[in-house]
């Protein structure tokens, strides 16, 4: 009977790892910087290069921030989905805009409608890195102390959003 | 004049110099310790290569990031906890040791003392079933005729 029995059992528990590794995204890496603070920049408006942005203006607010870029396929799936969630004003959508040319950022928002408070051109990617971005689109949610609580990796579904991101902001909300 | 002209001709192609672009470094010292450094590091958007090989964009800024704090005179180990602390362990190709990773640094040793151990308990049962059992003089007997017998049949 054991003939058969721990066979059986070495098949399953073999199939069971393959099985949850078949729902894993090797693409998708777990950043370091959730439960860090957000880094700091200080970057040129897209719409206006004269004035700056820094995430230190928004302590106090839960806000998104959104990286993307005009060359960015994926980013054009997720903008209508960010649009919509500008016009419900839940949260203040900012952008950081990877790696782009200011003509084609700008030409992307003045057709399909502009989500952000605030884009800034991060243009040589430094920013990039010091966030861990590693694909566009990639978001982050950021509570009241400037933390960093969820990395969204990949385009903002309204899946997404109504599972994950929104719940998040509304318990952030209440939190001081 | 006609092979004076033939001369210069032939003479063009020492002047059309090809060689592979340029990378932002000139110290060609500094560019080897880069490229040291990153062979061991994973590019995050071609997950199997490295980013000394990596063709991506985002490899290319971080090789010039190396570069750069290298040229500061930052140390190796202070680069690469500036990369793990933006993109994790996962750029690491050798993967550090801590409390999550002892099954990866140590299963496959405890697999292998399993399956010596496995073999170990096969072995001595088989040995024990395989044990000669001594026999009485009765069946020494019994066997003897039987297989007399046997002989007889096939005769």
């Amino acid at each position: 009977m054991m003939r058969f029995i721990l066979p059986f059992i070495v098949f399953v528990v073999l199939a069971g790892f393959l099985y949850v590794g078949l729902n894993l995204d090797p693409r998708e890496v777990p950043s370091p910087l959730i439960g860090k603070p957000a880094p700091a920049f200080n970057l040129p408006q897209l719409h206006d290069p004269a004035k700056t942005f820094s995430p230190q203006e928004m302590k106090g607010k839960v806000w998104l921030l959104n990286v993307w870029a005009s060359w960015c396929v994926s980013c054009k799936e997720e903008h209508p989905v960010l649009v919509q969630l500008s016009r419900q004003n839940i949260v203040p959508i900012y952008g950081l805009d990877y790696k782009d040319k200011r003509v084609d950022a700008e030409m992307t928002l003045n057709g399909g409608g502009d989500p952000y408070t605030v884009t800034v051109s991060d243009t040589d990617g430094r920013i990039g890195i010091d966030y861990g971005v590693y694909g566009v689109p990639e978001t982050y949610v950021i509570d009241k102390q400037g933390i960093i609580q969820y990395k969204q990796i990949g385009p903002v579904t309204h899946r997404s959003l109504n599972e994950t991101i929104l719940p998040l902001v509304a318990k952030l909300e209440k939190q001081p | 004049m006609k092979g004076l002209f033939v001369l210069l001709l032939c003479l063009i192609p020492l002047f059309v110099y090809a060689d592979e672009a340029k990378d932002l470094a000139t110290d060609p010292v500094l560019e080897k310790r880069m490229i040291g450094l990153a062979e061991n590091l994973r590019c995050l958007v071609c997950q199997n290569e490295s980013l000394a090989s990596s063709h991506a964009e985002l490899a290319e800024d971080l090789r010039r990031e190396v570069r750069e704090q290298m040229s500061k005179g930052k140390s190796d180990k202070e680069i690469i906890d500036y990369l793990v602390a933006r993109y994790g362990d996962f750029v690491l190709y050798q993967p550090p040791m801590k409390s999550y990773t002892i099954l990866l640094w140590f299963g496959p040793f405890a697999l292998l003392l399993a399956g010596v151990g496995l073999l170990l308990f096969q072995l001595r049962k088989r040995r024990q079933t395989l044990a000669e059992v001594e026999l009485s003089a009765e069946a020494q007997q019994r066997a003897a005729a039987l297989l007399n017998n046997e002989k007889d049949n096939q005769a």
